[in-house]
This record gives C-alpha cells, structure tokens and sequence, in this order.
C-alpha cells in the first residue's frame, strides 16, 4: 500500500534530510541541535503551569458533568457536522486557548484511547487550528487596531472548516477505528 | 478573558457538581488534573525538545530561509498592493515559514514586525486588508510536522503517533482556503473607514 510506505518512510527521511544537508552546509549539527532541543524543553516547561492550571479545571468538569452537559446541549448540530460529541468541549476552547485545547485534547486521548475515533479527530484537530481568537487579539492589540473588520468572522470560520474537515478526514483516512 | 472562563469553569464545576451531586468526584478530580498535567508536560517534553533541535538545524542550515524565498511568489497573490513591498514580503514570508516549521518562539516576534511592516505601508490608520490577511492567516495551523500533537499521542501510548500528519494537513489546508476565502467575501460587507 503506497500511502503506508509513505507514511512509515516521511518522518526518518524527512530527519536524514535535515541532518544531511546541514552537515553539507558545515553546521556543527549536534552543538545546534542541542541549542534548539534545549529551547524545546524550555516551551514544555514554560506551559506547565498552564498545563496544571487548565488540566485541573478541565477534569474538575468532567467529574462535575459540566462537559457531558454541554456536549448534550450541542449534540444535534454536531452530529449534523459530523464531530464526535466527546470534542465539543476542544471545540470551544482551542480558538482562545492553546495550553486549555491541549489539556481537554489530552484528557480525549487519555479517556478514549489515542487511537480511537473520537481520541484520533481530537489529535488531528489540535493540530490543524490555531488558538485564533488569542492570535487576533495579541496582534491587533499590538497594532492598536480599533476595529478589526471581518478577522474574527474569518478565523472562526477556519476554526469550523479545520473543526468538521478534522473530523471528516479521520473518518475517511481511518476506516477500521 | 482567559481569566473569567477559568474563573467560570471552577464555578461551574462547584454548581454542576452540587446539582449532580457528584462533589467528590470533582474533589478528587483536583488531584488527578493537576498531577495528570505533570505527568503529560514530562511525557511530552521529550519529543517537542527533539522536534526544536532539528527545526534548529533546519534554520542554521539556511533550509528555513530558501524555503520562505520560495514562498514569497505564493503569498504575494494575497496581499494587494504591498506585495511590493519588499521588506513587507520578507517579513510576511519569514513569520509564514516559522509557522510552517513549528518555530512557535520566532513566529509571533517575526508576524509582529511583518504587521507593523504592512501596517505602516496603509499609512497606520482603520484596518487595511493587507494586516487582516497577515493576522487571519496566523490564526490558523500552517505547521508541517505537528510535533506537539504528536508528543501527546506518544504520552497516551499511541502505537504510530505520527499518522494522523496527513489528516492534519488536509484540515488545515482547508482551513487555511477557508480564512482566505471568508476574507475575500467579507471585505465589501465590513468596509475600511477612510
């Protein structure tokens, strides 16, 4: 099956790639490499409170019911747009908060196994949307925008076609889950 | 506003728990969330450390940048009249490749320089198209390798944590036409002031 080979092949041909042609370009690799590894730990560090702060509320929730209520409440039009009810809640907190996304789409991936349906949409969506409405206000407020026209309208947008395509593709690239 | 939907989640989490009467679960969860979320950050650390040391090469090698050369012709389509803008394109191209490559501690400094770039160009007054594409654009996922996706599929014991990257390419294609597209529609709705 060619797209399997393609897959299992991109990840190490992709990082033989990498190192190679930066050892042709004469970069010390492994000095630069651990200059970029060492700025990595430092993010995974430096998301840790978030972590612990958005984790804590996000299971605080689930054990409430809070989260099951919600998903109750959405569940015809989510069905209607084909996402699995147990992403509602990553819905609606990934476009204002990376670290709260990332906390709910772990707590998915725990509670219904990282290859399951409902765990593997959740992954996909994490990856392909952005904390949108976070990134808007960060750069206008930079700026000093007053108004900002169509972004918001836009970017939710993108968070709904990353959302529902997330879902469908998952559905479709993986049949047997 | 993160504050008061945090604030909002612990209060709603005191009321639905006392209505369901499942208090204790909610007490017990407040350990299990907090050392859960240590446990995944140290589960996690470990691929995204990995994942910034080759993105590290492919910026010291000089890939990062032949790769925002290459874009430029690509993105200079969507922005009007600065794409001539030299310095503008350079900016926008070189925020778009750290995006792409996942460089999340170099790609807002270089997207705030770009929008400052594109900003000035309208002559820093209302909300030009231009900055609205360049801001609606970093509102989406452009990421080729989602590493950090991936480190938490990895922390949960998935058994190939990285096949879901083709899934999250398309979506994020899709989202990435759906940004453009709405902005291109919405533009005469929500006129600039003059």
């Amino acid at each position: 099956m060619p797209m399997q080979l393609i897959q299992n092949a991109l990840i190490p041909t992709l990082l033989a790639v990498i190192v190679i042609y930066a050892v042709y370009k004469r970069v010390d690799v492994f000095p630069t490499f651990l200059r970029g590894a060492k700025l990595g730990l430092r993010t995974a560090v430096d998301i840790l409170p978030t972590m612990i702060g958005m984790l804590t509320a996000v299971y605080m929730l689930r054990a409430s019911g809070a989260v099951d209520l919600a998903a109750a409440a959405l569940a015809p039009l989510y069905q209607m747009l084909g996402i699995p009810s147990e992403c509602t809640a990553l819905t609606l907190l990934k476009p204002i908060s990376g670290g709260g996304g990332l906390a709910i789409g772990s707590e998915i991936m725990q509670r219904c196994g990282p290859d399951s349906y409902a765990g593997r949409v959740a992954a996909v969506m994490l990856g392909a949307s952005e904390t949108s409405l976070y990134t808007l206000s960060i750069y206008s407020g930079h700026l000093g925008l007053r108004r900002t026209r169509y972004a918001v309208l836009a970017a939710l947008c993108a968070d709904v076609t990353a959302f529902i395509v997330s879902a469908a593709l998952v559905r479709i690239y993986f049949p047997f889950v | 506003m993160l504050s008061i939907i945090w604030a909002a989640f612990l209060a709603l989490s005191l009321v639905c728990g006392a209505a369901s009467g499942r208090l204790a679960d909610v007490t017990a969860a407040v350990g299990t969330g907090a050392s859960e979320a240590v446990t995944l950050a140290i589960g996690i650390a470990g691929v995204m450390a990995f994942w910034s040391g080759m993105m590290e090469l492919l910026r010291a090698s000089g890939l990062a940048e032949k790769l925002a050369w290459l874009l430029q012709p690509v993105l200079r389509p969507l922005f009007g009249s600065a794409a001539a803008d030299r310095q503008a394109m350079e900016a926008v191209s070189a925020n778009v490749t750290a995006n792409l490559l996942g460089l999340s501690n170099a790609a807002t400094p270089l997207g705030l320089r770009a929008a400052d770039r594109l900003y000035a160009l309208a002559g820093r007054r209302g909300a030009p198209d231009p900055v609205l594409t360049l801001l609606t654009l970093n509102a989406t996922s452009i990421q080729l390798i989602p590493s950090t996706v991936a480190a938490v599929r990895t922390a949960c014991g998935a058994q190939a944590p990285f096949d879901i990257m083709l899934p999250v390419w398309g979506a994020s294609a899709a989202s990435v036409a759906a940004v453009l597209f709405c902005g291109r529609l919405l533009r005469p709705v929500f006129p600039d002031e003059k």
